[in-house]
């Protein structure tokens, strides 16, 4: 018994002992788990927080809306349009067959456009929006709407779209937008950052040029979603800004008649203002009708245009490359005079062609001028004075006096992507380019603006407001902008040397349209109030053999592609001018009687709308 | 004399034993169980649904029955202590034979009503059955190598047979209940530290004979941002709840991590975790504290028991609670690896609470037979 007892005091003090140790152990081990707690919840809380909020609050991008293009008079020329589609959330619908083929027939899908919707359902999450259509007629929106009692988890929606009100008119000066492309965001980081599926961004013209601008910012929702990513509830809704809208300086119902009289035609018209640089009007024809390219074209149309020979997808007016022909010769004549190779009273006898150099250089009057004087050979665009005097000059002299008035460089800079600098030819470029010596042949064709020269359509029109208005260095612009306010260092500085120089070149403008024998006589005015002065042009396609010479087709008995361009370019009204334009017909026969009648319907509506656009400029000052 | 007295006063009427009751402990558990309802109801997103409704059954079930069983004399505990072993063991081996295969392990038995994870049971049980063994024992003779290799095997054969489940964590657990007796019966504390020695060194060898989905468990609890969708999820996402909770917590029924479904096992293993989102460092300690004061009752019923097989039962019990609570902790918290281990009573799962309100049980009734002596 004492034993045993012995024993017991013996194991309890053991267990006691063991019992303390085990306690002390328990103690620093609880120490480490609550200071683990502190470090977790206390310490690192934010960062788990972040953590914790970024698992569950997910966000949703809309579509920003688009900035709009209004013109000289606000206008809407791009505006947004309330678009009707029709989504479907998959997961919401009880029997989808049974809905989607209820759709199919209420919406009169085709086949192919039915299995396109099945095949995006299947490419989706069954909580992501199907969007079934994404442009709906009223009708069909409407029909949809009386049936929606049996058709559960369909949701008739009004998006907002791109809209071109005024249909082919001014595409080629604002573009269109479509779905961007992966390229589309790479290259932009604004596209990039605004994102969403469905964007529409601008593929060419102005669209792209202010995307940055037009884009505007998304609206953004916050959702919660739980651990699948399925929305629990929302957040927030934050409201995006819309686009900027971008003023432009053409004026629709000029921009109109322009679109009228290329109908049919290939070609270019563009207006400018001769002392602000305003493009009052600028189209290329045949053009195209942007809306259908906002919810992607189909192929069909597509085909159409891409395969249409007058090249709709051109933009002519700044993209396409022309010999000026005889619009060139107010400049060769400027030069010669700035140059002093010759004075007003140099004269030269047309006999109808001119041996030089072993070659036979022919005006396009086979019987000739008889002896022409500066202001007359302008007048009658005799091409053998011309051969004279760009023989005196040289290419190098004309070739200056040429990129200064703004040919073979691009007017805009690098607004359009699309424009091209056109070519202006001398010694220099000869050698650089071909590796070959200049000819003195090649200076007499040049004379008369053949050969190797190319211009655009806009530069001519910048050179002949140049010309207009007395000489004056202009900067063409197409978007009113803020930047305006602050004017290059040389803008409007002069480019002549002689002011009287100019004076000379634009009597011999008048005469050419405005006195008998001067080659747009008929379609002169004869009302001081729209009277203008211009220059025609007829540039050859092609070389001109002896054979065909001979024949001296009419335009008509030629095929198209080998008819010459016509050109015009003008400025009015010609006492105190304030604007220039250039027309370019493709394959259009002849300057005098294709392109300066277009001229004179032009002018009639330039000056006539000449108040309105002042006006409202001095409503823009008055509201300051 | 005296001693007779006391004897008699020990024939215990049944208020005497009301009277006996640590009302502490029971509180204690009694808020336990409250806070692990509330908890289960958060967990089914405020509502009341099968998870909070099955666990207030269990809870108010497994209660009355701990009741009842501190009103049953410790004498008889002492008595089925090697018997409940063996049934226990044979529950296994049943198990292991005919059990209900589930994610890949059998640990369930199908009893109709319910569903039995005698594995659980079993970490209750061995400490009874070690206690048992080591309440006549002579401290002269703990030492013995018999002794060791009989309470070893006792030890080893339910490890075993819960390896091959094969649920490592729990045969984890069941070894920790029964070390935990061995250590207060007096084994000498050199076979300890060489064990743990030996343990270490063996480490790489074990890791080499571990399953692939158990090897990936310990890379994962190394780094667990290798992978944070795949195996890192578990432990990411509930670093994260417990992180984001704060001082304060995000409030009842507000733990997005838990709501939004970011948390694995969230009725399980991972309570905690979802309990320290909602109420935050200071709930999680307030909980803790429960935890400690119903460990301190234990340990504090065992001191004052007069017979050495109730001191050893309640000392190895209050040991085991400590380490389930402290491993299914450390593992929330990115401690330890993660293995599967409730924690006791919060938990949802009707094995391990009927294991440790059994546990309860019997230390109540070693509190209400406190002067009760064993032969």
């Amino acid at each position: 018994m004492i034993n045993s007892s012995s024993d017991n005091v013996k194991k309890l003090n053991s267990i006691n002992r063991r019992m303390f140790i085990t306690g002390s152990l328990k103690f620093f081990i609880m120490v480490g788990i609550v200071s683990r707690l502190f470090f977790l919840q206390v310490k690192e809380n934010k960062k788990y927080l972040t953590l914790s909020d970024k698992n569950r609050i997910r966000e949703w991008k809309l579509a920003p809306v688009r900035g709009e293009f209004h013109d000289y008079f606000g206008n809407v020329i791009a505006g947004n349009f309330e678009a009707y589609q029709l989504h479907v959330i998959p997961e919401q619908v009880e029997n989808f067959k049974y809905v989607i083929y209820r759709l199919k027939d209420l919406l009169e899908l085709s086949d192919s456009e039915f299995k396109k919707v099945l095949k995006k359902k299947k490419e989706i999450k069954p909580w992501e929006t199907l969007i079934v259509s994404n442009n709906l007629s009223w009708d069909k929106f409407s029909k949809i709407n009386n049936h929606l009692y049996d058709l559960n988890g369909v949701k008739p929606v009004i998006s907002i779209s791109r809209n071109y009100p005024f249909d082919e008119n001014f595409t080629h000066i604002i573009g269109y937008v479509s779905q961007a492309n992966e390229q589309d965001i790479e290259n932009t980081e604004l596209i990039k950052k605004n994102f969403v599926p469905g964007l529409k961004v601008g593929k060419i013209g102005l669209e792209k040029s202010f995307e940055e601008k037009l884009i505007g910012t998304n609206d953004i929702e916050r959702y919660e979603v739980n651990a699948y990513g399925r929305r629990i509830s929302q957040l927030e809704f934050q409201k995006g800004k819309k686009g900027q809208t971008l003023k432009l300086t053409v004026d629709t119902e000029i921009q109109k008649l322009a679109n009228e009289l290329l109908k049919d035609k290939a070609g270019s018209i563009c207006v400018m203002d001769i002392f602000t640089g305003e493009v009052i009007a600028m189209h290329s024809s045949p053009s195209f009708d942007p809306n259908l390219f906002v919810f992607g074209i189909s192929q069909d149309n597509w085909q159409i245009i891409r395969n249409d020979p007058m090249k709709p997808l051109l933009n002519k007016t700044l993209q396409g490359r022309y010999s000026p022909g005889s619009t060139l010769k107010p400049i060769v004549a400027l030069s010669a005079l700035e140059n002093g190779i010759i004075n007003t009273n140099f004269t030269v006898r047309c006999t109808g062609k001119t041996e030089l150099y072993d070659q036979t250089y022919h005006c396009w009057k086979k019987e000739g001028h008889g002896y022409v004087s500066l202001r007359n050979a302008m007048k009658m665009s005799c091409d053998t004075y011309f051969y004279e005097i760009a023989r005196k000059l040289g290419v190098d002299k004309l070739s200056e006096t040429a990129k200064k008035f703004g040919l073979g460089k691009k007017v805009f800079d690098n607004l359009f992507e699309i424009e091209k600098d056109g070519l202006i030819p001398n010694t220099q470029w000869k050698k650089n380019a071909l590796g070959k010596g200049w000819l003195l042949g090649e200076t007499i064709i040049t004379g008369i603006g053949q050969g190797y020269i190319q211009t655009t359509p806009i530069q001519l029109c910048l050179m002949t407001a140049q010309i207009a208005n007395g000489g004056y260095k202009i900067y063409p612009k197409i978007v009113i902008d803020d930047k305006d306010k602050i004017k290059p260092s040389d803008y409007y500085t002069p480019l002549y040397k002689n002011s009287r120089n100019i004076k000379i070149i634009q009597d011999a403008m008048f005469g050419s349209t405005n006195e008998v024998m001067g080659t747009s006589y008929r379609s002169r005015i004869d009302d001081p109030k729209y009277q203008f002065a211009g220059k025609t042009g007829t540039a050859q396609v092609k070389k001109i053999t002896e054979r065909e010479r001979e024949l001296d087709l009419k335009t008509s008995e030629i095929p198209y592609e080998q008819r010459d361009h016509a050109l015009y370019i003008a400025y009015g009204p010609y006492v105190n001018p304030r604007y220039a334009l250039s027309i370019v017909v493709e394959h259009g026969g002849n300057g005098s009687t294709t392109a300066a009648p277009m001229a004179k319907k032009l002018f009639k509506l330039i000056i006539d709308r000449h108040e309105i656009r002042q006006s409202i400029n001095e409503k823009k000052y008055l509201e300051i | 004399m005296y001693q007779h007295t006391r004897l008699t006063n020990n024939n215990f009427g049944f208020f005497q034993k009301f009277r006996n009751f640590d009302y502490i402990l029971l509180i204690c558990i009694l808020l336990l169980g409250f806070i692990s309802l509330a908890t289960m109801y958060s967990t089914d997103g405020g509502k009341i649904l099968f998870h909070t409704k099955s666990h207030f059954i269990k809870l108010m079930f497994f209660t009355m029955m701990m009741l009842f069983i501190s009103f049953i004399n410790i004498k008889f505990w002492f008595s089925i202590g090697y018997l409940s072993y063996i049934v226990v063991v044979s529950l296994l081996v049943w198990t292991y034979f005919f059990g209900i295969t589930s994610s890949g392990s059998k640990r369930w038995m199908d009893l109709y009503f319910i569903n039995l994870q005698p594995s659980e049971l079993m970490k209750i049980f061995i400490i009874l059955c070690l206690a048992k063994y080591f309440h006549r024992m002579k401290l002269e003779n703990v030492n013995s190598v018999y002794t060791i290799l009989t309470s070893l095997i006792i030890i080893l054969l339910p490890m075993g047979l819960v390896i091959v489940q094969p649920d490592l964590g729990t045969s984890v657990l069941i070894a920790v209940s029964g070390i935990a007796v061995l250590w207060f019966a007096g084994i000498n504390h050199k076979y300890f530290i060489y064990t743990m020695l030996g343990f270490v060194i063996s480490l790489p060898f074990v890791i080499a004979f571990l399953k692939p989905y158990q090897k990936l468990r310990v890379l994962t609890f190394l780094n667990p941002d290798k992978d944070p969708l795949g195996a890192g999820y578990q432990i990411i996402q509930s670093k994260i709840a417990v992180g984001s909770g704060g001082i304060f917590g995000k409030g009842f029924l507000k733990g997005t991590q838990s709501y939004l479904e970011f948390l694995p096992e969230k009725h399980t293993d991972f309570i905690f975790t979802l309990f320290s989102e909602e109420f935050g460092f200071v709930g999680s300690v307030v909980l803790l504290v429960i935890y400690i004061i119903i460990i301190y009752r234990i340990i504090a019923i065992g001191a004052n028991s007069r017979s050495y097989f109730a001191k050893l039962f309640c000392y190895g019990f209050g040991a085991a609670i400590f380490v389930f609570i402290t491993i299914n902790m450390s593992m929330v918290l990115g401690l330890l690896p993660i293995v599967g281990s409730p924690l006791p009573i919060m938990s949802y799962g009707g094995s391990s609470m009927l294991a440790t309100m059994i546990g309860f049980g019997i230390v109540m009734s070693a509190r209400v037979h406190s002067q009760q002596l064993i032969a």
